[in-house]
């Protein structure tokens, strides 16, 4: 085989081959080397975040993928080896092999074939930790904090006081009577009864303060990240060049997981209100940026040029046809930011931003599920409300559960409606204020219900019967200890094992056969990126556990979602049930998930798999239930068994939905790779963990960022490419 | 044009907004929910364990209602409270088990950070196991004969090797270093959490199941499962110095340490009562235990078992009133 037949995939060009490492690449092609598909993961809302996914594969200004040239001087093979060139994927594989065959053999003589090695990692202890000791001698007197940072942080602390203040001055009857006629304005009845009710259970399980300090927090941060994300976008979505050089930061922001963001910002700033609002900013701009730019790209091109000819200006053109036509995505976007925003003033709560989140922090010390549910309901409520308000607003269609459901939001204003809103407003309006001279301010004292006793009974109950008690497999804490033998320890043992280069050669195999050389490039240096921070082996152990929580989550998943996918009364059923998986913040279930599995990895793989399963489930059965009619049809009427349409129609044709599932069960998972880290998980999740309870900046973000780098590369070698698609259908 | 025009104004005159009135320190920014209506408002720092709840709860308490304070608080990791103490972002932590390098560089250095006397209460870290298999098996109480138990006490997680239970990564711990020093065949697993070490401990009890793991007392939990200490090789000075110098080297046990106090420097000349009461505020373990075990155990909110505390002690608490 001719090495130099390797065309130009995987080598980085210039390189002599003596000294080739199959690693180190110049830094200069890696920023252009991003995917084309934008990754719009939220981990909050990964099912609205498909469907932002499918609306970016739409985007014009995605180039079809560069199909990989075959090498010019090919050999004149035998008819076998030319029919296997014809193939794609063989081809694929065969210029793989060949620069493997040409780098694998120098770098292993040089560096040998173990874990990474040594020599091509770079130690950030040093700078980070003058970093960290520069910031905490000057914070109190240098310019840059005095004069930036510190009225950044009073604005901030401004901001949240006044709307608090409001929020008090408003009492518990003029709160809940605003947001119900507010839920009722744009969303329709239902919504606003939901969200009476709901503020009302927040008053019951006596979490009326705590709401509302969360609340206010919220109201700022979106209000900031949607004013962020929207002129980011803005700007992403009039200019070419910005929308290139955005992309790369949005996609890294969003694969960064929560906790990361807090240490350097409690470095900065401290404890307290103002650095939550910021991570969370932080965290939840990159969805509205990414949505907005998408909005104004779509643009139909036929409508610009038709108002240009009508002499319009740009201003103009912007204002009257690109911003109105883009409604639908902007609203979208505030949807994400808000709940992204959501689940980040929960995990703030850690830094102390106070609020329902810090509630739920402060029962896990005395290891109180129930008192940690009592606030934790009110966060999914809260989540909740605002997300059917806001999706109400963005269009007739839910945006909850990514899928069309029945039309209780797209209130259509006709007058007469008008009227008769107006009417109500007015009743409620007067309602409100009767209780506001007559009642309390915050919710009154003794118009509350305990649940922490009871729930806590529930759960010692379950544990112990589930523990050891289960039929056929012993219990849980069993099957804990063989999930972690039998799977988890030769998994992990596996990839430890692995030689260097060959993760590297079968990363960069498996992207590039679901996607083209540049996803495969991003993941192979990303893998490398890992390396050369010098976490491989702690990257590896939790990429096992990444692996193996994602095959659960998709054997469960699957199994829920065909039964979904058939009977409209199951996935009633439910969906309400999912909504709380994936809202509940984790903290919640840390310990009943303890109680089960015991301390280790199976306990945070339990915790992963509640949190990403509800994804899986909605993708999955969404785009079961799309399958062609007509196709199930015939395949009926030829006699098939249902076990066979499920696996010769509807699995193959829902392919593109149940690739989305596998996807995004990557990248939740790998989201709340941190949380496993405070049950035992160890690997990077603990590091994270570690640097932010020791204020240890080099520990903590170095891990942080292997999380990322373990993100993209995941990311990339999971994301099926729609370049043939796209370029069909631009 | 004319609109970038607009827009270079308009941003040149937000730069003035914000950096023209002057200098803003962040140590002078309070939580935006405090001194909502106008009362004074203390801020107190409580850490993760149950021990720091109690004496937060029994200081708040007396504080609103003795002194007609507001008070918050506040839970963070230890490091990040250090950080806020010195910022005014909390005014006092109540409960510190000794942080050398952030007393150096707050208290010594900066004097941002002014000491606030003895808790009363001493604190010691150490390796327990249940009373249940101390008393069958009475001789692993010594280090030295901790490796004939390794095998019973394997779990999932060490691989083949011992468990030695270890929690939040926030805690200070030489574990891995005296395992590796004292040639034990134990591996260090962290719990992560000690939300999730506890559960994993009452876990283990209910089953009657061995285990070893590092803890400290005053704890709740010893209430509710009885753990005695193994010994480990004698506390010294030289070894501790050794390990100030290179942590990696200690191979002897825990200190025995004398919980302190901590005050913000601004709080302690402006806080009046209520920064000469916490300075006052000393007292004993068993009182603290006794808050501790009806917040964790009878699962009391924190101002109702401090309620009942200081109904049952006024003796101890009117000495600590300024």
């Amino acid at each position: 085989m001719h090495g130099d037949a390797a065309g130009p995939p995987l080598r980085s060009g210039p390189e002599p081959h003596g000294t080739a490492s199959g690693a180190r690449r110049p830094p200069g092609r890696t920023g252009n080397e991003v995917d084309r598909v934008s990754t719009a993961t939220s981990p909050a809302r990964p099912a609205s975040a498909a469907k932002a996914k499918q609306t970016a594969a739409g985007a014009p200004g995605a180039r079809p993928a560069a199909d990989p040239a075959p090498g010019p001087d090919v050999d004149p093979a035998p008819g076998a080896l030319r029919a296997l060139w014809a193939r794609p994927a063989a081809r694929k594989l065969l210029v793989l092999a060949a620069a493997a065959a040409v780098l694998v053999p120098p770098a292993a003589m040089a560096w040998g074939s173990g874990a990474w090695p040594h020599a091509l990692t770079v130690d950030l202890t040093g700078p980070l930790g003058r970093a960290n000791d520069w910031i905490i001698d000057n914070r109190d007197h240098h310019w840059l904090f005095l004069y930036f940072f510190g009225h950044i942080s009073g604005a901030i602390i401004g901001a949240v006081h006044a709307v608090y203040t409001v929020l008090l001055a408003l009492g518990w009857a003029g709160v809940t009577a605003g947001a119900g006629l507010l839920a009722w304005r744009v969303a329709g009845v239902r919504v606003a009864a939901t969200t009476l009710a709901s503020f009302a259970v927040c008053g019951l399980l006596g979490m009326w303060v705590p709401t509302m300090r969360t609340l206010a927090l919220m109201i700022v941060a979106v209000a900031a990240s949607v004013a962020v994300g929207a002129l980011l976008g803005l700007a992403a979505g009039l200019s070419e060049r910005m929308f290139r050089a955005l992309r790369p930061v949005l996609d890294t922001m969003q694969a960064l997981p929560a906790f990361a963001y807090l240490m350097p910002v409690v470095l900065v700033f401290g404890i307290g209100v103002a650095p939550a609002v910021l991570a969370t900013v932080v965290y939840a701009a990159p969805p509205m940026a990414r949505l907005t730019a998408l909005g104004l790209r779509a643009t139909d091109k036929g409508v610009l040029e038709a108002v240009e000819s009508l002499g319009a200006t740009s201003r103009q053109r912007l204002l009257t046809v690109r911003l109105p036509l883009a409604r639908r995505e902007l609203l979208l976007g505030v949807n994400q930011a808000i709940m992204m925003a959501l689940s980040m003033a929960v995990i703030a709560s850690v830094i102390g931003a106070d609020g329902l989140g810090d509630r739920v922090y402060q029962a896990l010390s005395t290891v109180d599920v129930g008192s940690a549910l009592a606030a934790g309901i009110p966060i999914v409520l809260l989540a909740i409300v605002l997300d059917r308000t806001t999706a109400g607003m963005a269009s007739p269609r839910r945006l909850w559960a990514g899928a069309p459901r029945g039309g209780t939001g797209g209130h259509k204003l006709t007058t007469a409606r008008t009227r008769r809103a107006t009417v109500r407003f007015a009743t409620l309006a007067a309602v409100a204020a009767a209780a506001l001279v007559t009642g309390d301010k915050p919710w009154p004292g003794d118009w509350t219900v305990a649940i922490a006793a009871p729930v806590n009974d529930a759960k010692d109950w379950i544990v112990d019967h589930l523990y050891t008690g289960l039929p056929g497999i012993g219990g849980t804490a069993d099957l804990a200890g063989h999930y972690t033998g039998w799977v988890l320890d030769p998994l992990r043992d596996g990839l430890q094992g692995l030689p260097w280069w060959g993760a590297l050669l079968l990363v960069a195999a498996l992207a590039w056969l679901i996607g083209t050389w540049r996803t495969a490039l991003t993941a192979v240096l990303a893998l490398a990126a890992i390396g050369v921070l010098g976490r491989w082996d702690v990257s590896m152990d939790t990429l096992s556990q990444v692996l193996a929580a994602v095959a659960v989550t998709l054997v469960l998943g699957f199994a829920v979602a065909v039964p979904a996918a058939r009977s409209p009364r199951v996935d009633r059923l439910l969906r309400p049930v999912l909504d709380v998986f994936q809202t509940m913040p984790q903290f919640v279930y840390l310990i009943p998930v303890v109680a089960l599995f015991g301390i280790g990895r199976a306990p945070a793989a339990a915790a992963a798999v509640v949190y990403a399963l509800p994804a899986v489930v909605r993708i999955t059965s969404q785009g079961l239930r799309q399958v062609n009619p007509g196709a199930m049809e015939s395949a009926r009427s030829l006699g098939a068994t249902s076990g066979q349409q499920l696996r010769h129609v509807q699995f193959p044709l829902a392919r593109p939905e149940l690739l989305l599932a596998v996807n995004q069960a990557v990248v939740l998972v790998l989201s709340v790779v941190i949380i496993g880290g405070l049950v035992g998980g160890g690997a990077l999740g603990y590091e994270v963990v570690f640097g932010l309870a020791q204020g240890d900046l080099a520990t903590g973000l170095v891990a942080g960022a292997a999380i990322v780098c373990l993100g993209l590369m995941l990311d990339r070698v999971t994301q099926p490419t729609k370049a043939e698609k796209k370029g069909a259908g631009a | 044009m004319r609109a970038r025009q607009w827009i270079v104004a308009a941003g040149a005159l937000a730069l003035l907004a914000t950096t023209g009135c002057g200098a803003a320190d962040m140590t002078k920014q309070a939580s935006p929910y405090a001194d909502a209506g106008g009362t004074r408002t203390v801020t107190l720092s409580v850490q993760s364990w149950v021990g720091a709840r109690a004496n937060a709860a029994v200081a708040g308490y007396l504080l609103e209602k003795e002194l007609g304070y507001r008070v918050d608080t506040v839970q963070v990791d230890e490091v990040p409270a250090w950080d806020a103490l010195s910022q005014g972002r909390v005014d006092a932590i109540l409960e510190d088990w000794g942080h050398p390098a952030q007393e150096k560089r707050y208290v010594e250095d900066k004097k941002t950070i002014t000491p606030g006397g003895d808790l009363g209460v001493t604190g010691h870290i150490g390796w327990w196991v249940p009373k249940y298999f101390a008393d069958a098996h009475p001789d692993v109480l010594d280090w030295r004969n901790l490796n004939k138990y390794a095998a019973q006490l394997r779990t999932a997680e060490s691989g083949g090797k011992g468990q030695l239970l270890d929690g939040s990564p926030s805690y200070v711990t030489n574990d891995k270093a005296l395992v590796t020093n004292l040639g034990l065949d134990y591996k260090v697993v962290f719990a992560g959490s000690e939300a999730a070490q506890i559960t994993q401990i009452q876990q283990f009890a209910k089953k009657k199941q061995p285990f070893l793991s590092y803890w400290y007392e005053p704890q709740w939990l010893f209430n509710e499962v009885p753990m005695v200490e193994v010994k480990l090789p004698e506390y010294t000075d030289a070894c501790a110095e050794k390990g100030t110098a290179d942590p990696s080297t200690v191979n002897c046990a825990y200190p025995t340490s004398t919980l302190k106090k901590f005050l913000n420097a601004d709080f302690t000349r402006k806080g009046g009562e209520a920064a000469r009461f916490l300075k006052n505020f000393h007292w004993s373990k068993e009182d603290q235990n006794e808050v501790a075990q009806m917040i964790a155990e009878e699962k009391l909110p924190a101002d109702e078992a401090a309620k009942r505390w200081v109904e049952r002690h006024p003796d101890v608490w009117k000495k600590w009133l300024p």
